[in-house]
């Protein structure tokens, strides 16, 4: 069990030494060496060109799974501030932890990141694992995920958290197969049953839901849909531990590199899964520029705007504003459906929705199968009088 | 270039529907089709082949014998050859056994440039299994993958979708990419020549046997999740459609909203 050189096939090329995260290797008499502060992350292993590295970490039926404490969240950070999905996560992982008398964790990578510490403190969380490096300002699978893999064989939480989000979806399956324990994808519901976590996500479209548990490794691990875990109010008066991790990212070992960052949604506004509100277009919008009603509603009520495939596939919106099954998912607190018909594929990203709300000229349109309240009729008509009632009523607060 | 696509077949989802009386799925007369990300990831990747001039694509599956449909039609799809993985010690597996069956037959086929997969299946939607296969083959990865280019000196530029609009990324093979088909894409069926054309194809199908690999990790011995229950969520129950006209709707759902926990939080 460990991590061992195989110094027949070791060239001493160094990229191994590139690759550590931890900078737990070096090069002596043109082999590499591994110190004491190796965590058996792997990053070495998968950059090694010549096989030479033989990593064997404990097998799950060997480990004492009773070692493993803690409930530990993966902080996600968009730009340089925390995203509201961790403090959904914080709150959550508070919740289980005092059910089973054990502590919560969060770890924090990116460039600067310690001023976050008491803000995602006060969500309730106890121990902060915190990695600072200017390459970890933008994410990178394969360095983060050699840095949480590392944590996680060193402190051994017993569950682990991460937002489904299109980071932590490509993140926490790595994680995952790294240290080959399971993983449940997507979840909308966590609790503790005979003291394990039980997993609870939909399936087959939203068709079904199913209860998933993890008995046999640990970490138990899940990824949770953004919006549908509340929020407790932060305590700032609590403090965390923070632990800082020393890494060392050598750039020339990354083999993907981001040329150029796109933004096609404006700069400060609320992303489309973390909306409380989201209002969407569809093919009833009939053009770009009639999105201008919904905007001016979102603006009023503090939404989000989002489209159907239909008005993407039109050219009005974005992609990254499509909600549907080959877009993005959505559970916020209020949806309301202008001008979109529902076919399964656009309910798939929106039917966890607390409410829907659906304003459409066909009665027989599918959205109103799922929508929770709806008015048969023009969306160009209600629209705007809607707005100007709910500005009337707004403003006098 | 040897490339190497990972295909699922899947239920067809949208065809599925919900017993109103008893509440569970109804999957009788449910078609099997092959998952529509991984239709596009297919195409793709044989659009790349085609683009490098000379290499091969080879189109994987885990599944039962039923499955060999779905790569039949990526064999028309211009696949070159095509792997069912198939045995009764696989049924059960999780996406951790799965990415390891997975990962076991790509190793099984020698030195592989690059993997192509759908970001995910529309039956499980978990997005898990490529990256877990990634990692099993240390290799790089990228997710959400909108556009893929390769240049003479089959240097890739990608273009990953994030929350809030794209990254352009610069990478090399070996690596594994998760496509997202673009909204446009309508996954037909390849003309008849091409369907005949796949018959003469390479078909191979693995046992755990041929397979090799760690058999503890296959199947349900090599998952580490277990479905302890499934139930249909609860009914939204009916719509309360406001019978009105136009302007008096309007008013009346902006009373109704005014009450909503959404607004009065703002």
């Amino acid at each position: 069990m460990g991590i061992e050189i195989i110094l027949d096939k070791c060239t001493g090329c160094g990229l191994c030494v590139k690759a550590c995260p931890f900078a737990a290797i070096n090069i002596k008499d043109k082999k590499a060496e591994i110190e004491a502060n190796c965590t058996l992350c792997g990053s070495c292993v998968e950059i090694c060109k010549f096989d030479a590295i033989l990593l064997e970490r404990p097998k799950p039926s060997d480990k004492d799974l009773s070692e493993y404490k803690d409930v530990w969240i993966f902080v996600e950070l968009r730009e340089k501030d925390i995203k509201k999905v961790s403090f959904e996560l914080a709150t959550k992982a508070r919740e289980i932890a005092d059910t089973l008398g054990e502590r919560v964790g969060a770890v924090i990578l990116g460039g600067k990141v310690k001023h976050l510490c008491d803000d995602i403190a006060a969500y309730g969380v106890d121990v902060i694992y915190t990695a600072e490096n200017e390459n970890l300002i933008q994410y990178n699978t394969s360095n983060y995920a050699g840095i949480l893999t590392g944590l996680i064989l060193k402190y051994k939480p017993n569950i682990v958290l991460f937002p489904a989000t299109h980071l932590g979806r490509d993140l926490a399956p790595r994680v995952a197969a790294a240290l080959e324990v399971g993983l449940t994808a997507d979840c909308t519901g966590l609790s503790i049953k005979d003291g394990l976590l039980l997993q609870t996500r939909p399936a087959f479209g939203g068709n079904i839901m199913a209860d998933i548990i993890s008995p046999s490794a640990r970490p138990q691990m899940a990824t949770i849909r953004p919006n549908v875990m509340k929020v407790q109010s932060p305590d700032s008066s609590r403090k965390a531990e923070i632990i800082s991790i020393p890494v060392d990212i050598d750039p020339k070992a990354m083999r993907i590199i981001i040329k150029e960052i796109i933004k096609t949604t404006e700069s400060g506004t609320k992303s489309l899964d973390e909306a409380d509100i989201v209002i969407s277009g569809g093919r009833g919008m009939d053009s770009a520029e009639n999105f201008k009603i919904l905007e001016d509603l979102a603006e009023t009520i503090n939404g989000v705007v989002g489209a159907s495939r239909a008005a993407v596939d039109a050219g009005w919106r974005p992609r990254s504003d499509q909600v549907g099954q080959s877009g993005k998912t959505v559970s916020p607190k209020l949806y309301i459906a202008c001008g979109i018909s529902g076919k399964i594929q656009h309910q798939v990203g929106m039917k966890s929705s607390d409410t829907i709300i659906a304003i459409n000229t066909d009665p027989e349109a599918p959205i109103f199968d799922i929508a929770d309240c709806g008015i048969v009729g023009d969306l160009f008509e209600v629209v705007p009088i809607l707005n100007d009632e709910l500005k009337k009523n707004l403003s006098k607060d | 270039m040897k490339l190497v696509a990972c295909v699922k077949q899947v239920p067809d989802t949208t065809e599925v529907k919900v017993d109103p009386k008893t509440h569970t799925l109804v999957r009788d007369g449910v078609p099997s089709i092959l998952n529509p990300y991984d239709h596009y990831a297919v195409e793709e990747c044989v659009r790349i082949k085609e683009k490098i001039g000379d290499g091969s694509v080879i189109v994987i599956t885990m599944g039962p014998p039923q499955a060999r449909s779905a790569l039949m039609k990526c064999l028309a799809l211009g696949a070159d050859e095509a792997v069912l993985i198939s045995d009764k010690a696989f049924a059960g597996s999780d996406t951790f056994a799965t990415a390891y069956t997975l990962a076991q037959a790509i190793r099984k086929l020698g030195s592989i440039d690059m993997v192509f997969c759908g970001q995910q299946a529309i039956d499980g939607d978990t997005a898990q299994v490529g990256p877990e296969i990634a990692q099993q083959l240390g290799m790089p990865q990228v997710t959400y993958v909108e556009k893929i280019e390769i240049d003479d000196k089959h240097k890739l530029t990608i273009h990953k979708q994030t929350e809030d609009g794209y990254h352009i990324l610069e990478a090399k093979a070996p690596l594994l990419l998760a496509l997202l088909p673009p909204t446009s894409f309508q996954p037909g069926n390849p003309p008849m020549s091409r369907i005949l054309k796949a018959k003469k194809k390479p078909f191979n199908i693995w046992d755990a046997e041929k397979l090799g690999g760690d058999k503890s990790k296959f199947g349900l011995d090599g998952s580490f999740t277990q479905v302890i229950k499934t139930y249909t969520p609860p009914s939204r129950g009916e719509c309360e459609i406001i019978e009105k006209e136009g302007k008096e709707a309007a008013k009346k759902l902006g009373e109704i909203l005014l009450k909503h926990e959404a607004l009065i939080k703002r």
